[in-house]
């Protein structure tokens, strides 16, 4: 039920968007719950966008696991 | 999202574990999650095998459809049968209540359909609107956003909500506070968290001095996750801290909560199997109540002297006191196909779950 999977924003009418799960295919996803733009990632659950993915944190966590193996 | 590829790196993966086993001490630790994606993650993963003896992962109530209350779905089916269209999300069409499920009833004739969102059930309702429309709305934090958004939106007036929606938060914390879900640390989970934002569980670690990391929902996320546990344990520390955060944010995502605020409120809420949890349940504010099911319905409060079947043992599996396979029934007369207990129905469920990865069956 809370399943959620990354796909890139490709285009943006008003609250709705066409997002790329990664298999070139365009689905349209709900974006009223978030402020997001056109070449960002969102989180999409049941059809609607409930976060934009921060890409620079992606990135944090790595780090992040690169200092917990090195300690 | 090319890093999606390392947080599913073997290597890594055992270059974490090999650090759990290396660096903390060998004393009892149980981790408990409450996200049936985790533990999907954990069993497909076998994760809990690679994991030393002394850590055990626990499986908590992490399953909408698992603790939706079997009167909400015995009063869903009733409803169908009355020859109102209920509409639903094919997992929780499957699930059993005392007396009916609404794939039974379905098959029998009754009215249900199934949707993939609340956005099919609306346009249901709108293709003809001499025809009542029932939106069955099962989930947690994550999906009720959106059944709320759209009453936001004025839907027609055929169109009503059966809400069994719940919030995860003091859930977790009343459960761990009234002993009922043993734990020394938890893994908050990374979807639900991202909508209520990490904060809502600090105060399990300033009042209960149990440490808290929201986790991504990768392998190696959630070995980061144990690890950032583990150590926080082995120190004595119980801070909130957040592996996921390239989704999950202190604050949350504030746009959804105050959707969810503006259409629901909070009342003390069943969950099957568990019992009563104070401020857990979404219910239509009285503005909405015309879309509210039991009010436009007059559905009454029932309650059944036993919610589960003879025999199931859902109750214990979904606190983590025993395993699916210490269940009687599971893999016997409780299977995917056939389902007799709630955690064997949807694939958030721990049953189904481990009933789906053949070496555990």
């Amino acid at each position: 039920m809370c399943l959620a999977v990354p796909a890139k924003v490709v285009e943006k009418v008003g609250n709705v968007a066409k997002v790329d799960f990664g298999d070139n295919t365009l689905r349209e996803v709900d974006v009223s719950l978030v402020d997001v733009s056109v070449g960002q990632y969102v989180l999409v659950h049941a059809g609607y966008a409930i976060q934009v993915l921060d890409e620079d944190e992606a990135l944090k966590t790595i780090e992040l696991l690169s200092e917990i193996l090195s300690e | 999202m090319s890093f999606l590829k390392e947080l599913r790196n073997r290597e890594l993966a055992y270059a974490l574990v090999r650090k759990i086993k290396e660096v903390f001490p060998k004393k009892p630790i149980k981790i408990c999650h409450v996200c049936g994606t985790h533990e999907w993650t954990i069993v497909h993963y076998g994760l809990r095998s690679l994991l030393p003896d002394n850590i055990e992962l626990i499986a908590g109530p992490g399953c909408p459809v698992c603790i939706t209350p079997a009167l909400d779905i015995d009063q869903a089916a009733e409803l169908a049968l009355e020859g109102k269209t209920v509409t639903v999300f094919g997992d929780v069409s499957r699930s059993v209540g005392v007396k009916y499920s609404l794939e039974a009833v379905r098959s029998e004739g009754g009215n249900v359909k199934i949707v993939y969102s609340i956005l099919d059930a609306l346009k249901i309702a709108k293709s003809d609107k001499s025809k009542e429309v029932v939106f069955f709305a099962v989930g947690f934090e994550t999906t009720a956003p959106l059944t709320a958004l759209h009453i936001l939106r004025t839907p027609p007036k055929n169109f009503s909500i059966l809400s069994s929606h719940r919030y995860v938060p003091p859930a977790v914390i009343t459960l761990y506070s009234r002993g009922k879900l043993e734990m020394d640390g938890v893994i908050a989970p990374g979807h639900a968290t991202t909508i209520s934002g990490l904060k809502t569980y600090e105060p399990l670690a300033k009042e209960h001095g149990i440490p808290v990391v929201a986790s991504g929902f990768e392998p190696v996320d959630v070995l980061m996750s144990i690890i950032m546990l583990v150590k926080q344990i082995s120190e004595g520390k119980a801070e909130v801290l957040n592996q996921y955060s390239r989704s999950v944010t202190w604050e949350g995502n504030v746009k959804a909560m105050q959707t969810i605020n503006r259409v629901f409120e909070l009342t003390d809420a069943h969950w099957r199997g568990i019992g009563t949890i104070e401020h857990t349940g979404f219910v239509l504010r009285k503005e909405f109540k015309d879309y509210d099911a039991r009010y436009k319905y007059g559905l009454k409060n029932v309650n059944y002297a036993s919610e589960m079947h003879p025999g199931c043992r859902c109750a214990e599996i979904m606190l983590g006191k025993i395993k699916p396979t210490q269940c009687p029934l599971y893999m016997k007369v409780c299977k995917p196909s056939k389902p007799v207990g709630p955690c064997m129905v949807s694939i958030e469920g721990t049953c189904r779950i481990w009933a789906t990865h053949i070496a555990f069956s």
